[in-house]
């Protein structure tokens, strides 16, 4: 059992609990690092790939998880990211400005895009990004000249401080580019949920209505967590371009969008760390069912039988399991566990138990 | 002549999109959720009324494989809400459509399973013939359709507005908790009027199957139905044929007078248009409450 005592008000908005909590995330941040030098070149691969999952995560994880607005349209805004890296540094701009402008491209859509979209909540909202990322695809084969249409864009090396890096020539260099934007954009969630600004995120998904009474401007709030989201998931994209090297219309399709969400809501909704859990399982999914269908095949016979959709089915088996029995996703789980080990032997059964509710409808107000 | 002749042709489609639209409205005005699998719901009960006729399969008479599958999608529905989606009772809106939308993948894998992938089409007595009627030929199919979407539309509007039942399921929807106290059996309202959009999905997959072929991932017709209940505005019957019929209509329009590569956005361009204009639909059913 391990009690933080609280000596100073500072501890509260510490980014850290303790100094044995900080320095487990150093440890993790140090494997992290080393990376490179444990594994081969394919799991690399395949942990960048978890990386650029979990950066495009947490985008969304800004509104869905921390402002409460559900979006089914965020791979538009990948794609979004995406291209406009592209674009910039085809038109010659170095990557170490194109990057960051291609995140300001794509918030600033966002901020535009939130102005309508405030008027819509809930479910109203969901359709119209799922309309809109089914837009996405049509949108980009009509502005051929610019992203290439159905044929495509190749992502070229990028130069990072005097460093080429490109995706299959120096996969080591390449993963510790995505590393470092990850950890800088993890670092700047975590003092975003720090300032006042990130606070009246919770608040507003907490409920609107106490939110207002405590004078937070919701409009204005849901719009900056839209863009705000909208940047971070723009980032995503560019990443998540280099990564793929070639891209076309059908990259960003709308069924990433919904991947995303799923994502986060099996990571665990309203947690940074959720984003990372969903990351992986999405990331490491296809290699497992993979193993585990060889595994059978070794079995039982007709391992090689291809099954189309398995990936999906299992995955949308997964995620009604969780949402079933763990609506608060790995993260949750996580935490019912550490708490039981901290409290031993004081843990209940009830402490993580929900509230029983009622809905009222949204049509009469 | 070629404009009735397109403009029949999309009312039929879009009495198929009216008709999912319709479950997507049943569950929404009882119990508040959107089903985002609704459209698999209807591939399913496609693919049971072809499992049951087509002569591969189990070869029944038509009209007699026609009852059994409503039938078996009605109880479908019912035991879907008894295990799974009343777990989530009194959760949030944003919940269920997560979770309805994880049913739909699983709905698509299981059909893929079960029936491949290739498109089939349902033999049946209508199939090929047609009418005319002052120069417009109509396929018998069409005709159908329209003619069934209607009947129901307007059997599910006396119903809800009209029967005890009916009003018990708006009650139910508007606030849970005070229907409780009214004596409305909330979830077993609840339970019926899944069962209920399990049967429309089942009439919907027939008459779909009927005017063309189906495969697993037709269920993602559901996405223009959504525009159609949107458009119509969530919560209102009339609403949502209507919404149908307005995107049905407008798709062979576009495909035929606007350029190729701009056609196919128009249904969601004006799902986005509507949103922003009128953010609760054409037929608003958003109220506010007198005190």
């Amino acid at each position: 059992m391990r009690i933080v005592f609280k000596t100073d008000y500072m501890q509260d908005i510490r980014p850290w609990k303790d100094g044995y909590q900080l320095s487990l995330y150093l440890i993790l941040l140090a494997f992290m690092i080393a990376a490179p030098y444990l594994v081969d070149d394919f799991y690399l691969g395949e942990i960048t790939n978890v990386l650029v999952w979990a950066i495009a995560g947490l985008g969304l994880m800004v509104l869905t998880g921390h402002t409460g607005q559900a979006s089914l349209g965020h791979a538009a805004f990948l794609a979004l990211g995406c291209y406009a890296n592209i674009i910039l540094l085809e038109a010659g701009m170095p990557f170490m400005v194109a990057f960051p402008l291609a995140g300001l491209i794509t918030g600033a859509v966002g901020v535009l895009i939130a102005i309508p979209a405030l008027r819509m909540h809930g479910i109203y909202l969901a359709i119209a990004t799922m309309a809109m990322s089914i837009l996405t695809d049509d949108i980009i084969v009509l502005t051929e000249p610019w992203t290439g249409g159905v044929v495509g864009k190749f992502a070229p090396p990028v130069n990072v401080f005097g460093v080429m890096i490109d995706r299959w020539g120096t996969p080591k260099e390449f993963y510790w580019l995505i590393l470092g934007v990850t950890v800088l954009i993890t670092l700047g969630y975590i003092n975003l949920l720090r300032a006042p600004l990130g606070r009246s995120f919770i608040a507003v998904r907490d409920s609107e209505v106490s939110a207002q009474a405590m004078g937070i401007d919701v409009a204005r709030t849901k719009a900056i967590s839209f863009g705000i989201s909208c940047a971070i998931t723009g980032l995503g994209g560019a990443l998540m371009g280099l990564y793929a090297t070639t891209f076309n219309n059908e990259t960003f399709s709308v069924v990433i969008s919904i991947q995303l969400l799923m994502m986060i809501v099996i990571g665990g909704l309203g947690s940074i760390h959720g984003a990372f859990f969903g990351a992986i399982v999405i990331g490491f999914l296809p290699q497992f069912l993979s193993i585990s269908k060889e595994y059978v095949g070794a079995v039982f016979g007709g391992g090689t039988v291809a099954i189309p959709g398995l990936e999906f089915g299992v995955f949308g088996l997964i995620l009604i399991v969780f949402i079933l029995f763990e609506p608060m996703g790995i993260y949750g789980r996580w935490l019912k566990i550490r708490t039981w080990f901290e409290l031993f032997p004081f843990y209940r059964k009830n402490m993580f138990k929900r509230k029983k509710s009622y809905l009222k409808t949204e049509r009469v107000r | 002549m070629e404009f009735l002749q397109l403009l029949i042709s999309g009312l039929a489609n879009g009495c198929v999109y009216g008709l999912i639209a319709l479950g997507f409205v049943l569950i929404y005005k009882a119990t508040e959720a959107v089903n985002f699998a609704q459209g698999d719901f209807m591939m399913l009960g496609a693919f049971i009324t072809i499992g049951l006729t087509n002569a591969e399969y189990m070869a029944l008479p038509f009209w007699m494989a026609l009852p059994v599958s409503i039938g078996i999608m009605a109880v479908l529905g019912y035991l879907l809400d008894r295990f799974v989606i009343r777990r989530m009772f009194g959760e949030s809106q944003t919940a269920v459509v997560i979770l309805t939308i994880a049913l739909g993948f699983v709905i698509r894998f299981v059909a893929g399973l079960i029936w491949g992938h290739e498109p089939q089409t349902l033999e049946n007595p209508l199939a090929g013939k047609d009418i005319s009627v002052g120069g417009v030929v109509l396929g018998m199919e069409d005709v159908a359709v329209i003619i069934v979407t209607l009947l129901l539309t307007w059997s599910l509007y006396e119903f809800f507005n009209r029967t005890k039942l009916g009003l018990a399921m708006q009650g139910a929807s508007q606030n849970q908790l005070a229907a409780y106290y009214m004596g409305i059996p909330v979830k077993r309202v609840q339970g019926l009027i899944w069962a209920l959009a399990g049967a429309v999905a089942g009439i919907a997959g027939i008459l779909f199957a009927a005017k063309g072929a189906v495969d697993p991932n037709t269920g993602l017709l559901g996405i223009k139905a959504f525009a159609a209940a949107v458009i119509g505005g969530f919560g209102s019957l009339p609403g949502a044929l209507a919404g149908g019929l307005i995107v049905g209509v407008i798709e062979p329009f576009a495909a035929r007078y606007i350029a190729a590569g701009y056609s196919q956005v128009a249904p969601y361009a004006l799902l986005l248009a509507v949103l922003v204009f009128r953010p609760h639909g054409l037929f608003s059913q958003v109220r506010v409450k007198k005190v």
